[in-house]
């Protein structure tokens, strides 16, 4: 009896408990939100007074009013270039491997647990791959071409992952009616399964990429932090890329360079926004369009 | 036979040719992921082995002192896995909580419109570059901590640890979303029909159904944590010390990878040597954790129907 009576208390002191809860936990979300608008306008605000033409068409400087990016923009587009055209036709060919071919065979799962791994592996150990690989022992030097190899390797799970995930989400019916006419497997991937998956192929390929375009530690290892007042003229020169030269501006002491380093981040965050906002749009597209 | 049977066998036997061409394509180019992996591993074991031959591996790990470029040198580890734990249990501090909070609120709370609104934002600080977080880390979270705090260093660990925490947190946050809403709604509806709040349906009944995925993603997240590299070469320092005090200067694994090759080091060189051991070292650190994340995955993972 007496534990009945005690029940309204109980319960009051449950739902109050229920209500801080669900408040403690949408205001530490939204708490996300506020810290992504600190962080953009702590940027914005810092670099915009540096941002204009001439920031964009001067080569860097050891004096800030006269230093741009010049040779870091051109350096980004030859990079990612390069990078793309390494990464994605290999991730989408071990893709179209392992989604549409491989049986239940020991390497093949040697292959998944491998690639696995290595997305799980952090960037700077690439960048010591890279170094010892591609630059010392390829002799390629602190170029274009060891970089986007670098960066290739480095995004590769990505690319595969995420064309593994549209190829899955392609129905079988597509992959039977190909066969039932007679066509070969090949056939079937090419003008079937490929043309259906293609925008999720798409979506996951510029995520990744654009996760290249920020990536700075493997950069560093390779040798990419130096003075570079010149626009690369082939894969074989050496470079310098936007993270890279934030990274530089910002590990000075002076304000002005601290600023400089805003300045970038605004473009290097712009270029980024952008390429999310391709990949939403393909995204939103392919869902209007479904079959 | 006659010729157009002849011609079509032909035709029949090239298709066939270049289907397996194909194929064996195709295979090549999943097989690159096998050789890179043992390429990182090949390249971070043969240079690692040079070095513990000028190095004893005891010292590595037991010696308290890491000066590997001036004389006298000291080659002991420990102060840069101290500073790297320093960043990881700081991060974990402000990732976890906040990314299994956000995660419990978009999974149990939010409408289909917030969640519209917090899955892209949580999507654009996963995709913000690191170089970034760094530059915050320096110019934002160290001027604050600074007035809180006025003898924090212009560089520690607690600015880095905070801005890797806040980029962990996506990870923790989609991860444990994807873990809870696997959880079958009949079992919400269950716990509600006995009466239970929302907030014991979710801590006592979806919580400890999702475990599995909630544990794996901390996992992975600290992975991650541990081989952050320009977030705390930026904040947190270029001094490696055995210290548990947040607003020193400190220095971590990747932080001092960064340092060396940003210096002109010969290649063969003990220092050029000691990115690799300490590369070895990450890497296993690293690989362990993924290991561990998938083994939880699978050993423990709760299947409902």
């Amino acid at each position: 009896m007496s534990r009945l009576l005690a029940a309204p208390a109980n319960l009051r002191r449950r739902h109050r408990a229920a209500r801080a809860f669900r408040a403690i936990c949408t205001v530490l979300t939204w708490f996300c939100l506020v810290l992504l608008a600190v962080l953009l306008v702590h940027a914005t605000r810092e670099g915009l007074p540096w941002l204009d033409l001439q920031f964009l068409s001067e080569f860097p400087s050891r004096f800030p009013e006269r230093a741009g990016i010049k040779s870091a923009l051109y350096g980004t587009l030859w990079l990612i270039g390069f990078t793309a055209l390494f990464s994605i036709p290999i991730g989408v060919a071990a893709a179209i491997y392992l989604e549409e071919y491989a049986g239940r065979s020991r390497i093949n799962t040697v292959i998944e647990v491998s690639i696995a791994n290595l997305a799980g592996v952090p960037s700077i150990v690439y960048g010591i791959l890279g170094l010892a690989v591609f630059v010392r022992w390829m002799a390629l030097g602190r170029s274009v071409l060891a970089g986007a190899m670098t960066m290739s390797l480095l995004i590769l799970p990505v690319i595969i992952i995420a064309s593994r995930e549209a190829l899955r989400a392609v129905p079988n019916s597509i992959r039977y009616a190909a066969y039932a006419l007679g066509a070969t497997k090949w056939q079937t991937v090419r003008h079937h399964v490929l043309p259906s998956a293609l925008s999720g192929i798409l979506t996951g390929t510029i995520l990744a990429l654009s996760r290249a375009i920020g990536e700075t530690a493997p950069l560093i290892m390779i040798g990419a932090l130096t003075y570079v007042a010149f626009v690369p003229s082939g894969p074989m020169d050496q470079f310098t890329a936007l993270p890279i030269q934030i990274f530089n501006w910002v590990s000075r002491p002076q304000q002005d360079f601290h600023e400089l380093a805003a300045a970038g981040i605004v473009v290097l965050l712009v270029v980024l926004l952008l390429m999310n906002a391709v990949a939403v749009f393909i995204r939103h597209r392919s869902q209007r369009f479904r079959l | 036979m006659t010729t157009a049977d002849t011609t079509s066998l032909r035709r029949h036997h090239a298709r066939r040719w270049h289907e397996e061409g194909l194929k064996g394509f195709l295979f090549l180019c999943a097989l690159l992921s096998i050789v890179v992996t043992i390429g990182i591993i090949v390249v971070l074991a043969f240079e690692a082995v040079a070095f513990f031959r000028h190095v004893s591996i005891v010292e590595f790990f037991t010696d308290t002192r890491w000066f590997p470029l001036l004389e006298p040198r000291h080659f002991g580890v420990l102060p840069l896995l101290a500073g790297t734990f320093t960043i990881v249990v700081g991060s974990a501090l402000i990732g976890i909580p906040v990314g299994v909070a956000s995660a419990i609120y978009l999974s149990e709370y939010a409408s289909a419109r917030a969640r519209g609104i917090v899955k892209p934002i949580l999507e654009i600080l996963a995709g913000i570059p690191t170089v970034v977080y760094g530059y915050f880390a320096l110019t934002f979270v160290t001027p604050l901590l600074k007035y809180v705090v006025p003898s924090t260093n212009i560089f520690n660990a607690a600015s880095a640890s905070i801005v890797v925490g806040v980029m962990i947190l996506p990870m923790v946050a989609s991860l444990c979303d994807d873990a809870l809403r696997a959880v079958p709604d009949s079992l919400r509806q269950g716990a509600y029909a006995l009466g239970a709040t929302p907030f014991e349906v979710a801590t006592r009944v979806v919580v400890p159904g999702a475990l599995s995925g909630i544990v794996a993603s901390f996992v992975l997240a600290l992975s991650r944590a541990v081989g952050e590299t320009m977030a705390v070469t930026i904040a947190a320092g270029a001094t490696p010390k055995l210290t548990l005090n947040p607003f020193e200067s400190i220095q971590t694994m990747t932080a001092y990878i960064v340092q060396v090759s940003l210096g002109d080091t010969p290649a063969g060189s003990t220092e050029y040597q000691t990115i690799f051991a300490v590369g070895a070292l990450l890497f296993c650190i690293t690989l362990a954790a993924n290991l561990a994340a998938n083994r939880i995955l699978r050993r423990f993972r709760e299947v409902y129907e």
